[in-house]
């Protein structure tokens, strides 16, 4: 028995934190926020260590690594706030292409030079804008579609079949969100060809699952990162003579972030291991992980910003990238209270 | 990773089985007390065949195994899945046991261990005082020695079954010079001894599940220490990481789970099962979630513990906090659910599983206070776990002014 990360899963996850630490400082996510660069040079770096074909066959390129491989990955790239379309196009897409049997795309997206997103919210509840299909021909709008420099898109519709469409077909107007590391677009589409991959239901719902592990994953390594910043900030400032880490209410203020986040790296390691191993866990495991990490992450969220005192709500520290990762995993693929409901169904299934 | 135990513990697997399709009407029943010859006759079945104090050596009345974490998980997993009795686990076999083996004489040792682990001798544990609690070490209760006799002097509380005991594990002071830490030692003594009057304390759950115990003069014969004088406070501290843990089990907090599914799928509001309720069913998934990772994160250090390749110290400093506080809010909901039927308790002749939900609510508010508080145990994680620095002491002149503003202006 062995529960954790293998050898091989602890090696790339060190050099992976080493190479985030010395190309992915804060700096470069400043410059993103100030539209002085793009996430592409980034994209090109991960895929370089071949993060962008992670759950890819060999065949094509890639690394044909597994679910407990990515989450490692994720949490790491979370740890960093590091901007990229990992989740949509490293796992999602290539799930859903590769299940999908529409293999073509996949060597250039291991590669990292082609870029797959993700157009969901019909299939996953939208608030607004809506698309519809007739004769294989798309219109309508798609809000929050994951990655808006991708090249192309999948787009997922209410009844579960999933459409695939050249960026260039589309119109594409980038979304503003508080995360500036991770890009969000509104696609609108007018009487646009589309590509039916599939129309199973199932592999979106799968597709979908994956994603909210990696949110989990990703989550778990931003909040991680708060509370390491949280704890050193108080070793370091001094108030009444003495650093404010000496006082209890600040310590208990990191006790408490630590007791309820530390619990939640072995459950984003199995929520990987339950896709790989354990299928009939892994649909309920990923959405129990998801909305868990949603509200662990807030509370780290906003605990260790008011542990850095006035400095948290300032620019200066750059906390906040963090702060608003977290936030931008609680809503996409769906809010907490959503993906505990379809975890009540998904459990009440289960019962014996 | 790797989840499963590995084929060669099949075998171990269904030696457990068996013997528990074999022995399993033997077990006590509910009524049987601690002290019944069916309880001792279990005792004995379950140390003859290595199902309790497996690891205890041959020599001291254990089974004498070497020390397998699988295969105390694979009993427990049977023993737990059949519903079959533990065995008894008091104090003596879970904390005095322990220590005895690691700072024991081999007489101590010879004594103590084999009646103790048949529990044949009951223990219980004085430590924690009136004016003795998180803080622990400036326990009063003192022990002179007065020829060949310690002569002990004070009061101990939350002392559970005191009332059963044979003997007592205590800690007393016997260098009042000396820094609190360095002035304590263990005692071991009977608890027929003249001079000991045991007084229950009644909790809010309507039971006594604790008592006072007062000593006056009370002879202890002085070769009765485990340790030297003054190190009395190494060896209760050994013992208490011991018992920190042990308090809050996933497994359990899941099975009371399971029991609020099916309270709110029995429960209705106007002719609805609660379940269909999506506030209600909100709140059990919200603790669903939270039981899973601590259900992981107790995988995790049972890995950690067989292979050694993770540091999971803080993983497992965090348990009794989150565990605990965890457990009363399942206890909780479980009430909620019910509404105005959840305030049933004693004889009222609406209570659901037997009033066990008001019960356990308030018990694990008594274990997120017992064994070390919430708070103390949000000092020890950020202190141990994320090394940060101890509040720094006052001098004791200002302590002991601080209440008195007069004083203080003097």
């Amino acid at each position: 028995m062995d529960f954790g990360l293998s050898q091989d899963q602890r090696l790339l996850d060190e050099s992976l934190r080493k190479f985030l630490t010395s190309e992915v400082p804060l700096d470069s996510v400043r410059k993103l926020a100030a539209g002085e660069s793009s996430d592409a040079s980034i994209w090109q770096g991960l895929a370089s260590m071949g993060l962008a074909g992670v759950l890819i066959p060999e065949a094509y390129g890639g690394a044909q690594l597994g679910m407990l491989d990515a989450v490692a990955i994720a949490e790491a790239l979370g740890y960093a706030a590091c901007p990229g379309p990992f989740m949509s196009t490293a796992v999602m897409a290539s799930y859903y292409l590769e299940q999908a049997g529409a293999t073509d795309p996949l060597a250039a997206m291991a590669a990292g030079t082609y870029r797959v997103g993700i157009a969901f919210s019909d299939a996953i509840g939208t608030r607004k804008g809506h698309i519809v299909e007739v004769d294989s021909a798309l219109s309508g709008q798609s809000l929050f579609a994951l990655d808006a420099e991708a090249d192309a898109y999948l787009i997922g519709l209410g009844d579960g079949r999933v459409f695939m469409i050249e960026a260039s077909e589309v119109v594409r107007t980038p979304l503003t969100t508080v995360d500036v590391t991770r890009s969000v677009c509104e696609l609108t589409l007018n009487d646009t060809p589309a590509c039916l991959v599939s129309s199973d239901p199932e592999l979106l719902k799968q597709t979908l699952y994956r994603g909210r592990a990696i949110q989990a994953a990703d989550t778990l390594g931003a909040a991680q990162y708060m509370l390491d910043e949280a704890v050193a900030y108080a070793l370091e400032r001094k108030q009444f003579n003495r650093v404010i880490g000496s006082f209890q209410a600040v310590k208990h203020m990191c006790a408490e972030m630590a007791s309820q986040l530390e619990p939640c790296r072995a459950f984003v390691w199995y929520a990987g291991h339950a896709f790989d191993e354990a299928a009939d866990e892994a649909a309920l495991t990923a959405c129990h992980a998801k909305a868990h990490l949603a509200e662990v992450g807030q509370f780290v969220a906003k605990t260790s910003t008011e542990v850095h005192g006035g400095m948290g709500f300032t620019d200066l520290v750059g906390l906040h990238y963090w702060f608003k990762r977290i936030g931008f995993n609680r809503q996409l693929l769906g809010s907490p209270e959503a993906v505990r409901q379809e975890a009540a169904v998904l459990d009440e299934l289960r019962r014996p | 990773m790797d989840l499963s135990y590995g084929s060669e513990y099949d075998l171990f697997r269904e030696e457990v089985r068996s013997f528990i399709r074999e022995f399993k009407d033997k077990q006590p029943k509910a009524d049987d007390g601690i002290k019944s010859q069916a309880m001792r006759d279990w005792q004995s079945l379950l140390v003859q065949h290595g199902y309790h104090s497996r690891t205890i050596p041959e020599a001291y009345g254990g089974f004498g195994a070497e020390p397998d974490i699988i295969k105390s998980r694979i009993i427990a997993e049977e023993f737990g899945a059949q519903r079959v009795h533990r065995g008894f686990n008091g104090q003596g076999v879970t904390m005095l046991t322990p220590v005895l083996l690691e700072m024991g004489t081999e007489e101590q040792k010879k004594t103590f261990i084999e009646p103790t682990i048949r529990a044949e001798m009951i223990w219980c544990q004085g430590y924690s005082e009136p004016g003795a609690g998180s803080d622990l070490a400036s326990l009063t209760t003192k022990a002179e020695l007065d020829g060949d006799d310690w002569v002990v002097n004070g009061q101990k509380i939350w002392t559970s079954t005191a009332h059963h005991a044979d003997w007592i594990f205590c800690l007393v002071r016997t260098e009042p010079e000396a820094p609190k830490h360095l002035g304590i030692s263990f005692l071991l003594f009977r608890m027929d001894t003249p001079g000991i009057e045991i007084r229950p304390l009644v909790d809010m759950t309507g039971d006594a599940n604790f008592n006072e115990v007062f000593f006056t003069d009370v002879r202890v014969p002085k070769t009765q220490i485990v340790g030297e004088r003054g190190q009395g406070w190494q060896v209760a501290n050994a013992i208490l990481g011991h018992e920190r843990g042990s308090l809050a089990t996933p497994d359990a907090a899941l099975n009371r789970l399971n029991g609020v599914k099916r309270l709110m799928r029995e429960e209705s509001i106007n002719g609805a099962p609660i379940m269909d309720n999506p506030i209600f069913r909100d709140r059990l998934m919200k603790l669903e979630g939270r039981a899973l990772a601590m259900q992981y994160n107790d995988m995790r250090l049972l890995s950690a513990k067989i292979n050694k390749n993770q540091d999971v110290r803080l993983a497992a400093m965090i348990v009794k906090l989150a565990g605990t506080e965890l457990r009363h809010e399942i206890e909780c909901l479980g009430i909620d659910v019910m509404g105005e039927i959840g305030l049933s308790y004693g004889d009222n002749p609406h209570l659901r599983g037997h009033g066990s939900w008001q019960y356990q609510y308030m018990f694990y508010l008594g274990l997120i206070i017992g064994g070390g508080t919430s708070q103390i145990q949000k000092n020890i994680i950020s202190e141990r776990g994320l090394d940060m620095p101890k509040e720094p002491k006052i001098p004791l002149k200002v302590a002991q002014a601080a209440p008195d503003g007069a004083s203080r202006e003097a």
